[in-house]
């Protein structure tokens, strides 16, 4: 199970066009609508799409990438090959099963960690759509979106950012290692973090 | 002890018979050849063999275990290359051995297996890139990679160029010195007298004739394969 997850998790990587459509567009899209300070019924336009751009990235996934993955192997003979051997049918689904719901829940973390800080503290919504915009690209700089090279130093700091620990974690896997416990400690540490911080600064008016 | 067994095998896809009241028996360690032309139900025969379908009548044992009943522990002891199947273009030779090792208990050492194979200096290149020759060993390769006790090698040397083929067939000979039955299915004539033991022509089904090259062979394996196999307009 462990290696056909980790295949699939690279056979993702290798695939640019899943890729675009399942990160970078959706993230793209995000940073543009924070970029933009305009609101529907006072609510920032990137706090409106965030929702949808995290629905987006489970379905690009969910409903295109999975299916047409899994059938393409049926097409292609890939699975008639692994039925002769002890693979069997769960580990097969269970591995498309994991690789997908890591990227969604790595890009969803990342999209939500904006979210909730952006939520929290903005007085209004202007200030709201800047702060998302001021959070967001540092964000995505430490998960590698502009300059996928990062130096040593930024790589460092990176880490211990929500996004910058998510994509070190699909690095490990790819590399054909278990993603380090630190960077899932990041993760898991982030989300929690920001809930906390959330619930104590929040403010009702 | 017998390493497979068919016993009375039928199969018929709606009202096509694809394999008629077809039994034989493969002794451990030999090299049995499945001939037949296009069409006579080889496939269908290895597909059973395999378990990867299910027989309408008959019997079929594999190192004793049924093919459907016993899949799991089947998929352990049996090595199979498939004439249609495929691979991810986009995994390296490497990649695709560690990942087909991983599904087996014992499973042989894959620097190793590519090596027997001539592979070592592919062994990052990927699945795309390979050369039909290439392809087919990897194919070999990955029936061999569970340590398996009986393989089916289905159309092994389709394809190949006259060299490659050669090789081929050496390293099948290779194979069963370690003591791995083989169930050959081929329509390459000579490949049949160079490798086989024994040998079954089917034909529309059924087994037509069943015995050594030898034995069969009046004056070519290929005469008697022709004999037995072509139908002359009535």
């Amino acid at each position: 199970m462990r290696m056909l997850t980790l295949t699939e998790a690279r056979l993702l990587l290798r695939e640019p066009v899943a890729l675009f459509w399942g990160l970078a567009m959706p993230m793209v899209l995000l940073a543009v609508m924070g970029w933009s300070a305009s609101s529907i019924g006072g609510v920032p336009l990137a706090a409106v799409y965030e929702p949808i751009v995290i629905a987006f990235i489970s379905v690009v996934f969910g409903v295109q990438g999975i299916p047409v993955q899994v059938a393409a192997y049926r097409e292609r003979r890939i699975l008639r090959r692994l039925a002769t051997t002890p693979a069997g049918p769960a580990r097969v689904i269970g591995a498309q099963l994991i690789v997908s719901l890591t990227v969604v829940l790595a890009a969803t973390a990342g999209v939500l960690a904006v979210g909730l800080l952006i939520g929290a503290v903005a007085p209004t919504a202007r200030t709201a759509g800047a702060a998302g915009t001021v959070l967001f690209f540092p964000l995505m700089y430490f998960a590698g979106l502009w300059t996928p090279q990062l130096s040593a130093t930024a790589r460092h700091i990176g880490q211990f950012t929500p996004l910058g620990a998510a994509v070190q974690a699909l690095r490990d896997s790819m590399a054909g290692a278990w993603p380090h416990p630190a960077t899932l400690g990041v993760l898991g540490g982030c989300a929690i973090a920001c809930a906390v911080i959330a619930a104590r600064v929040f403010r009702w008016d | 002890m017998t390493a497979i067994e068919v016993d009375h095998l039928s199969k018929r896809f709606g009202a096509k018979v694809a394999v008629d009241d077809v039994s034989f028996a493969v002794a451990e360690g030999e090299i049995f050849g499945l001939l037949g032309r296009n069409g006579a139900g080889k496939s269908t025969t290895v597909d059973c063999v395999a378990g990867l379908r299910a027989p309408d009548h008959g019997r079929i044992r594999v190192a004793g275990l049924d093919p459907r009943r016993d899949r799991g522990e089947l998929r352990h002891l049996l090595g199979v290359q498939l004439q249609e199947s495929g691979l991810p273009d986009k995994l390296t030779v490497a990649e695709v051995m560690r990942l087909y090792a991983s599904f087996y208990r014992h499973p042989a050492d894959t620097d190793g297996l590519l090596a027997t194979l001539d592979l070592t200096e592919k062994r990052n290149t990927r699945y795309r890139r390979l050369s039909g020759g290439q392809k087919q060993r990897l194919s070999i390769a990955l029936a061999l990679v569970g340590r398996p006790r009986v393989a089916i090698l289905d159309e092994l040397s389709t394809g190949l160029d006259p060299v490659a083929r050669r090789d081929t067939w050496a390293i099948v000979t290779r194979i069963r010195n370690q003591g791995v039955t083989i169930l050959l299915v081929t329509h390459f004539m000579a490949e049949a007298e160079r490798l086989c033991d024994r040998v079954a022509i089917l034909d529309a089904g059924r087994i037509a004739a069943i015995g050594t090259p030898a034995e069969l062979g009046r004056p070519t394996l290929e005469d008697a394969f022709v004999a037995l196999t072509s139908r002359r307009p009535s």
